[in-house]
């Protein structure tokens, strides 16, 4: 038999080892900065809170009463878990960007940092979270009550209770070491994150190791196992649709809202990477911790006598078929499930109450300018541990007056839908921005008092707080309030009716109030910051006009996270600004940084207020915001306007590029018209000489001095055309041209340009439309004509088919009308197309033709001063040239 | 900054990352259906439904799940520079 005393000596070494393993972890993270702390599977490990000691014992007996809805339990955070990339990581990277410190933090920061909700949220889960830690002294106490009934455990008959309040202080006082080494609560409480994940590890071993024991030590098998549960009552359960749904749903919001869960999940979060791990590591954990709990209740139901507690299955199996050793494995994992969770629940109250409870109160209770004088960093410590000290002492208070009765479970689930009305307001609060305070406020408050009135005051029994009167017909006889049948709705369990009226007037009036009412600029501002945190995570900007001196403030961060630490931030911030020395210039940048990172010690309404205190202007105003807008917009518009810019520069670049490949072009074709020229030049001047010298000598008959005199006359004339053309040019690039306006048609100009061509030799052929063509025009005409001859005899000349054809093509609408020249010789290839059109340039082997390569250019030139245009029209099977005259001036005929 | 520039098409890897991230946020969708449904189960039938049936369903359902999970977050990458979750291919946020 195990005597008590042993039972007391265990006991007491376990707790010995966590403080070890508590020290160690602090050392160890003291040593090199908590690497090996940081680790996805302590994380993992320390999320198993959420099984307490009402999962460890409770489990058994849920399932004993109640078959297989104890699953539900898990099913929920399971959904959760593998939701992650959901709700979780965005709760966490707001937790980080933020520096959120507790679930109070989180709606208080979001809903404008507003101290009403901070308080609101605090007592919510102050009076949710006390049962709880009630039901986990208990817990303790009553698995000591189990060895205490065992013959010959040497127990004296003294008072249980003494053991709770040995509980309870030694709880306290690991609480007090491990939980306020750290004022910031955002660096890691890693003592307590290491016993807790120890703890974890224990608990589910001695789980696993009773359930092992029931399955092959006593029923032989899994096969054997099954049998059994066939054969058991558990067989005649069936699953009631509106307990499962339910259940499954409360549990999910309970994971997601629970202080103790908020803390190990976002404020001991080390690294956003450890919930990809989590995902599936955490749901494994508690699949193998309900694995084996219906073997052990339907064991416990087949071996113990009727009426055994099946809360204490987990125990009383292993003492009634003698296995000590299996006995006090499962009372130190049930010992393990029921300290984990009181510590970092405690931990995470007493976050609340500090900061959001006394903080405030003590802040308005001082004069202005108290961050300054008093000691702040001493009354915030101060203030958490005697908050730890007084929620401990309201659980074993709470225990006592409960009279330690009522079924494990029972009160699990009140607790649980006592703190899931911060739900809708946190859901709301990371995802839609409309959410706002008073919309927030008003429904937890409302999804409070439901609660409450349904399912909290009822739980003390009826008759202690609500008297049988009002439970069986309603306050003042009103039926339709009776507490578990609101609205005559009788069909619902008590948990589930108080979960759904509860959270669907605490829903319904956050979404109507948020709808109708307007949020304060803070409000609009943290609920950017919240709802897009994956788009901008630099972090939320404060306002402020600067009244504060660098030197109050360093003054105060110093009382709040240190010397050294304030020091260095303020170091570094002078530093980014330039400045030597200690003291940076208050920015608003230096003044946001700095109240995020007092947020992290005593939560944002009170760091937003102390750094109001100083900097004394703590409202933003529209205005702000609108600026900070703005400001963004410019920013976008000058990104814009560079990539305008760069794309811009591209296009010139391109074009001079091709400017600089056309000169060089031009350049050699220069030189080679420079040549070409000179060869033109005298090509007539040597004829002109020789046959002047010819007829200076005199001795020729009068016949050949009438030919050489017509010779030296053509060569005279032919220089005079190049000259003709060059000085023709010269006028029309400078502009200098007159312009002489007459109407006419187009066949007539083209009739006289055909004409003057002189395709006497009748080797050409001419394609005409002279329907097309009978259209007015009112321009130049003998320009026009000039240009229309070039394009006719360049054909003439330069066509080099066997049977040369010129289409001339007219077509055109009320702005333009356009007229090609089609002929069927070879087509021009790129480069010449480009090149065509420059003065002296000649396609290369036709110099034969006798043009000095001027023509088209003095075409264009023409064209233009006429306001139309020429170009080479390519793909029409041969050379081919478009000449559009516009329409502006000259009016159409017909 | 939004709207500034939007990815309308993604390479191969990252459209698979993109992918990853509906599946992580479709999974959870399916467990809840899947979960719920034993309610549809025809409990009242002659000789009912042994409970043996349930565990194996729930258990094997919540193992497949972990299993997927393990898998998912295995390949999934927190992506550093692409944290915007700019609504492109079908990535709706």
């Amino acid at each position: 038999m195990i005597s008590f005393n042993l039972l007391i000596l265990v006991s007491l070494a376990y707790v010995v080892f966590l403080f070890l393993v508590a020290f160690a972890a602090e050392r160890r993270a003291k040593r090199d900065s908590g690497q090996w702390l940081r680790n996805p599977l302590v994380y993992t490990l320390s999320l198993s809170i959420y099984c307490t000691a009402w999962t460890f014992y409770g489990a058994v007996g849920y399932a004993a009463r109640s078959g297989f809805e104890y699953l539900t339990i898990y099913l929920g955070p399971t959904i959760i878990m593998i939701g992650w990339w959901w709700i979780l990581r965005k709760l966490v990277r707001i937790g980080k960007t933020q520096r959120i410190t507790s679930v109070a933090d989180l709606i208080s920061s979001r809903f404008g940092k507003s101290t009403v909700l901070g308080v609101l949220v605090t007592v919510l889960a102050v009076v949710g979270t006390t049962p709880y830690i009630a039901l986990q002294l208990q817990s303790v106490t009553q698995s000591l009550a189990v060895f205490a009934a065992e013959p010959g455990s040497g127990w004296d008959g003294r008072d249980f209770d003494s053991a709770a309040v040995w509980i309870a202080v030694g709880l306290a006082v690991f609480t007090l070491i491990f939980g306020t080494r750290n004022l910031d609560v955002n660096e890691r409480h890693h003592g307590v994150v290491m016993a807790v994940a120890v703890e974890a590890v224990v608990k589910l071993f001695a789980l696993v190791a009773v359930g092992v024991f029931v399955i092959w030590g006593m029923a032989g098998g899994v096969a054997e196992m099954l049998a059994r549960i066939d054969a058991a009552v558990i067989a005649d359960w069936h699953p009631v649709p509106h307990r499962w749904v339910g259940l499954i749903f409360l549990s999910a919001a309970a994971f997601l809202t629970l202080p103790r869960m908020f803390q190990v999940m976002v404020v001991e979060n080390a690294d956003e990477k450890h919930l990809a791990t989590a995902s599936w590591a955490f749901p494994l954990y508690v699949l193998i911790m309900s694995l084996f709990v219906v073997p052990i209740a339907v064991t416990g139901l087949a071996l113990l006598p009727e009426g055994s507690n099946p809360d204490l299955f987990v125990l009383t199996i292993p003492l009634a078929t003698g296995n000590e050793g299996l006995a006090i494995l499962s009372f130190l994992g049930g010992f393990s499930s029921a300290t984990s969770m009181v510590i970092v629940a405690t931990i995470a109250l007493a976050t609340m109450v500090s900061n959001h409870i006394i903080a405030p109160i003590w802040l308005s209770s001082t004069q202005k300018g108290a961050a300054l004088s008093g000691d702040v960093r001493g009354v915030i410590v101060l203030s958490r541990r005697l908050s730890i000290a007084v929620i401990l002492a309201l659980g074993y208070l709470y225990f006592r007056l409960s009279g330690g009765g009522g079924a494990l479970a029972a009160i699990g689930l009140i607790s649980f839908a006592g703190v899931v009305q911060v739900l809708p307001a946190m859901i709301a609060g990371i995802f839609w921005r409309g959410a706002n305070r008073i919309g927030a406020g008003t429904g937890i408050v409302i999804g409070f008092v439901i609660w409450a009135w349904t399912l909290f005051l009822p739980s003390f029994g009826a008759g202690a707080v609500l008297s049988e009167f009002v439970m069986a017909e309603g306050p003042f006889g009103l039926a339709w309030l009776r507490p578990y049948a609101l609205f005559g709705i009788t069909g619902l369990d008590p948990v589930i009716h108080a979960v759904f009226w509860s959270i669907f007037f605490n829903t319904a009036a956050l979404v109507i109030l948020s709808v109708l009412t307007f949020p304060n600029p803070m409000e609009r501002l943290q609920g950017a910051q919240f709802v897009n945190v994956f788009e901008h995570s630099a972090g939320a900007r404060t306002w402020s006009q600067g009244a504060a001196r660098a030197e109050d403030l360093l003054v105060m961060a110093q009382r709040i996270i240190g010397h050294a630490e304030a020091q260095e931030m303020f170091r570094q911030e002078a530093r980014a600004q330039g400045i030597d020395g200690y003291l940076p210039e208050v920015t608003p940048e230096l003044i946001g940084r700095l109240e995020r990172t007092l947020s992290g010690s005593v939560g944002a309404a009170t760091a937003h207020a102390m750094v109001g205190q100083l900097t004394g202007s703590a409202a933003v105003s529209v205005e702000d915001l609108i600026a900070v807008a703005d400001e963004t917009a410019q920013i976008v518009e000058y990104s814009n306007q560079l990539e305008a810019k760069s794309a811009e520069q591209d296009r010139t670049a391109r074009a001079l590029r091709e400017a600089n490949e056309k000169l060089t072009a031009i350049s050699i074709q220069k030189d080679a018209f420079l040549s070409q020229i000179s060869h033109e030049l005298r090509t007539p001047m040597t004829s002109i000489r020789s046959f002047s010298e010819i007829l200076r000598e005199g001795e020729i008959d009068a016949e050949a001095r009438g030919r050489f005199a017509g010779i030296i006359h053509d060569e005279a004339t032919r220089l005079t055309r190049l000259l003709d053309d060059l000085l023709d040019l010269s006028y029309l690039e400078n502009g200098q041209v007159q312009l002489d306006v007459g109407r006419g048609t187009l066949a007539s100009v083209l009739d006289r340009a055909v004409m003057a061509a002189g395709l006497s030799d009748g080797r050409l052929v001419l394609h005409r439309d002279a329907a097309r063509e009978a259209v007015v025009i009112e321009t130049d005409l003998e320009r026009l004509a000039q240009v229309f001859i070039n394009l006719v005899s360049n054909a003439a000349k330069y066509c080099d088919a066997a049977r040369p054809e010129l289409t001339i093509r007219v077509s055109g609408d009320a702005e333009a009308c356009q007229v090609d020249f089609i002929d069927n010789g070879t087509p021009l290839d790129a480069d010449a197309q480009v090149l065509i059109f420059e003065k002296f340039s000649r396609l290369a082997d036709e110099s034969k033709a006798g043009g000095a390569g001027l023509g088209l250019a003095i075409c264009r030139q023409i064209m233009e001063s006429l306001g139309g245009e020429i170009a080479y029209l390519p793909g029409q099977g041969g050379p081919a040239f478009r000449v559009t005259l516009r329409r502006t001036v000259r009016m159409a005929a017909q | 900054m939004r709207g500034a520039r939007r990815i309308e098409y993604l390479e191969r890897d990252t459209y698979r990352q993109r992918r990853l991230r509906d599946a992580a946020r479709i999974l959870p969708v399916f467990a809840t259906v899947l979960f719920f449904l034993p309610l549809f189960w025809d409990w009242q039938a002659a000789g009912g439904i042994r409970p043996s049936v349930l565990i194996v369903y729930l258990f094997g359902l919540w193992a497949a799940l972990i299993a997927l999970s393990a898998l998912i977050s295995h390949l999934i990458r927190f992506s550093d520079t692409d944290e915007s979750d700019a609504p492109t291919e079908g990535d709706d946020g």
